[in-house]
């Protein structure tokens, strides 16, 4: 790791989160692939004092990384099962010192990657709806603790059928002899088309090719491996194929609380042109990525820089716009598709309004 | 006469059977007085332009009333009741005899001064005397308006008469009328206090109860106060606050401990609501504010000024841009005290507005209410700013505390207005030369409008920040909703 750490401080501080979604699903380098193995160590932990406090910090991030290994699960997902085994293995014997524990737990994982807003946000949101049981002060400490342990447990079983809900409801939007746009590799969006093809609705996609990572190759590859015919456009094109472009579908990194999405770069783009075109933009998140920010332009969002590779060397005195993701404002959105519903964008800041209460 | 007398009493009937099923019986009894009163109208124009006078105003006012105007006026008598939901409850009319309000379920509704005879019973209980103003504007009759500069010394010489009004609240009239105190808050607050003070010297009379006493003794108190100055809605909340506080006290309290408990409540108000929720909204709002931003605000909103100030003491690095109108010019105060603690700032009038907004980041504006529908009333102009705002792309945040929020829904800024002094508008401080309105109360086809508030439609705007955190306007309906219930009504 020490030979690793001095090329990684050369190049710009790179995002983990988008490295381990480049090493689950973009086209893969040897190069991207090293750097994301090094992104799985553990941070040196420097904000810890005692030694008990070190090993809960260790464990929380060995728990967090048994987890996230899997491809298919969600980053987020992976935090609050990784925070519901801290509840399991803590050997607190007060609720007041349960809570400290959860909370030094929780604010390691968001500091594993600042940029993360999902992992933010699931943290938040489960910390807040553990922690709510009502009347935790007058029971039995264990008794207390195996109900958190319970709801905890229940809030990672919601979170990881998310994706099966959301599929279902969406089916209803996808009509026969309707053209999907999609961007980026989005599981959710990838359940969603999947459980369409499996009800036999016939229906085509195109795919951006989704520059730099090139996720949209890997998308296009699963798609037709289940028969669904994927056309590519490259990034450029999306305008042009508009026309014949039915309704938009794509995920979200993050969903703020003026009812906008945080997504891959490029979402913005095209939900401006399907705004324009007057074709509906539908977004697929679960109601975990609800995140207390309120975005008011493209500037406010912390930065997740994400290195381009051009192909041909780039001379260093020209500068590169190496931002990973963008907001999109509510208004160009029509509607969100979650767990809890298909929602309007204004229902976000209702639900996290209720839930903050 | 035995006419007038006799539609008089009519009118009476239908406000004494009506108010139970306002929008069942309403429009078949009005249609027979509809026409009786118009032929009434007819008749009385007729008498005074014969016998016009150039200064008996009351009399001009009643005159000029056009049979078009009755219609409206009638349809908008009609509209009334049901518009106003028998949530809100304004204590505006003082025709209504107090006893009857608290018998008939449906609150007394706004009072709408473009019908006579509610005009006239309101003149008759009334302690301010007002002169009604001449050339009124014809979409503005429903709200009041009067001569200004005369009631200030008429009160004044009254003080010792009115014993029936408490002196803290007296002197908070006269300083309404007067114009010292401006802004929600500090309205709010200042009337507040003068409740407190006059329920400190409550006493309850013999033979009656605290509570029904005590809530009556407020309701005239209010009465005068708004006679003085049309109520706002945020006050109306506050009000409303107070009242259900009183309503709520146990029965076995004694006047003492009674009493306590109200001041405590209403500390408690002033402390939660305004004051740790101005800091509240501070610390959402400085987030908000980055290195190198150019801020925009309008008017003199106390929070927007705190914010600006603990923004630059936290070092931020940032530039102002101060936007004024008349006739008020109330900026300026705002302008010489942030030059005073070191900010740079640039001042300028709104028709430059849409000129600099091009080099503009944030626009903060403040709020005097905001509506169910994410609508914002304020002071006049800022719906002007929001708009240029819009077009450049610029975000707007409004600042403003949650008890101002309120379930009504505003589409337009003529129903719910408050008329200023016309003479403000004809004349320009410091330039004697500019007088060709000197005389345009004479001129019968001229109107003067000075109006105070206006209404920002919720497309424009892009955040409320509230002491609840940070809300798009589509949200206030849930936070009317979830803290309602538990700090307004009951």
């Amino acid at each position: 790791m020490e030979s690793e750490a001095p090329t990684m401080e050369n190049n710009p501080k790179i995002s983990a989160y988008y490295q381990t979604r480049l090493a689950h699903f973009g086209v893969v380098s040897t190069e991207w692939l090293a750097q994301a193995q090094s992104a799985t160590n553990p941070l040196p932990s420097s904000s810890t004092d005692s030694d008990t406090d070190k090993d809960t910090n260790f464990s929380v991030i060995d728990e967090f990384n048994r987890w996230r290994s899997h491809p298919d699960l969600a980053e987020a997902v992976a935090a609050i099962r990784a925070l519901a085994a801290v509840i399991s293995s803590s050997k607190a014997s007060t609720m007041m010192q349960l809570e400290i524990e959860l909370k030094n737990a929780s604010d390691t994982l968001k500091a594993w990657d600042t940029t993360s807003i999902s992992l933010t946000a699931a943290s938040d949101l489960f910390m807040r709806y553990v922690t709510r049981t009502s009347a935790l002060e007058f029971e039995e400490f264990n008794s207390a603790k195996s109900r958190l342990i319970e709801r905890a447990d229940k809030f990672g079983e919601i979170s990881y059928k998310a994706r099966k809900i959301i599929a279902m409801l969406s089916q209803d939007f996808i009509f026969d002899g309707c053209t999907i746009l999609v961007h980026g590799f989005s599981r959710v969006v990838f359940e969603v088309l999947k459980l369409a093809a499996h009800n036999k609705k016939r229906f085509r996609v195109f795919c951006t090719e989704g520059r730099p990572d090139r996720t949209g190759l890997r998308l296009s590859h699963e798609l037709a491996k289940l028969d669904v015919p994927v056309k590519l456009v490259i990034d450029s094109a999306v305008a042009y194929t508009m026309d014949e472009v039915d309704m938009v579908i794509v995920g979200a990194d993050g969903v703020v609380e003026s009812g906008g999405i945080i997504n891959m770069m490029g979402t913005y783009q095209i939900a401006l042109v399907a705004k324009s075109m007057n074709k509906p933009v539908y977004v697929a998140a679960e109601s975990y990525k609800f995140a207390r920010h309120y975005l008011l332009d493209q500037k406010d969002l912390v930065p997740a820089i994400r290195p381009v590779d051009f192909g041909v060397p780039i001379p260093l005195k020209v500068d590169v716009e190496c931002s990973a993701r963008d907001y999109t404002p509510p208004q160009y959105l029509t509607l969100l598709f979650t767990d809890l519903g298909v929602l309007t964008p204004s229902v976000v800041s209702d639900e996290l309004i209720q839930l903050y209460l | 006469m035995k006419f007038w007398r006799r539609t008089e009493k009519k009118h009476e009937t239908v406000k004494e059977v009506s108010p139970d099923t306002p929008s069942v019986s309403q429009p078949l009894k009005a249609k027979t007085t509809k026409a009786e009163r118009r032929a009434l109208q007819e008749a009385q124009r007729a008498a005074k332009a014969a016998s016009k006078a150039n200064g008996n105003s009351a009399v001009a006012e009643s005159g000029k009333a056009s049979p078009a105007k009755s219609k409206k006026q009638s349809s908008q008598k009609k509209d009334g009741p049901p518009v106003t939901s028998s949530v809100t409850i304004y204590k505006k009319s003082g025709n209504h005899p107090l006893e009857k309000e608290r018998k008939k379920d449906p609150p007394p509704q706004r009072m709408q001064f473009d019908d006579q005879n509610r005009v006239e019973k309101a003149k008759r209980r009334a302690l301010v005397n007002q002169t009604e103003a001449r050339n009124r504007v014809e979409i503005f009759r429903h709200l009041p308006q009067y001569e200004h500069g005369n009631q200030l010394p008429n009160l004044e010489s009254r003080l010792f008469q009115l014993d029936s009004m408490h002196p803290a609240v007296f002197k908070v009239g006269l300083r309404y009328i007067a114009g010292d105190i401006s802004g929600v808050n500090a309205r709010c607050t200042e009337m507040l206090r003068a409740l407190q003070d006059a329920i400190i010297d409550y006493s309850t009379p013999p033979e009656k109860v605290l509570i029904r006493d005590l809530t009556a003794k407020i309701n005239s108190y209010v009465s005068f106060i708004s006679e003085c100055r049309p109520l706002s809605i945020s006050m109306g909340n506050a009000i409303r606050f107070v009242k259900s506080r009183i309503a709520k006290l146990p029965l076995s309290y004694t006047d003492t401990e009674a009493k306590t408990a109200l001041c405590s409540d209403i500390d408690r108000f002033i402390n939660e609501k305004i004051i740790i929720a101005d800091k509240v909204i501070v610390g959402h709002a400085i987030t908000k504010i980055r290195d190198g931003d150019v801020l925009l605000t309008y008017g003199l909103s106390c929070v927007v000024e705190m914010i600006l100030l603990s923004a630059h003491d936290l070092g931020k690095k940032f530039r102002v841009v101060v936007v004024d109108s008349r006739p008020k010019f109330e900026s300026q105060a705002l302008l010489a005290r942030l030059i005073a603690k070191g900010l740079s700032c640039m001042y300028t009038h709104i028709n430059a507005v849409s000129y600099i907004m091009h080099e503009v980041t944030r626009v903060f504006l403040g709020a005097s209410a905001v509506m169910s529908n994410g609508t914002v009333l304020s002071k006049i102009g800022t719906a002007c700013i929001a708009m240029v705002a819009h077009e450049f792309r610029v975000p707007v945040l409004i600042c403003c505390e949650a008890f101002k929020f309120h379930e009504r829904v505003l589409l337009d800024s003529i129903c719910c207005n408050e008329l200023g002094d016309p003479d403000a508008v004809a004349t320009v401080p410091g330039r004697m030369d500019i007088n060709y309105l000197d005389n345009w109360t004479n001129k019968e086809n001229l109107q003067l409008l000075n109006l105070m508030y206006d209404v920002t439609p919720s497309d424009y705007i892009s955040v409320i920040v509230t002491d609840h955190g940070m809300i798009p306007p589509t949200s206030v309906p849930v936070i009317v909703r979830e803290y309602g219930q538990e700090h307004y009504i009951t």
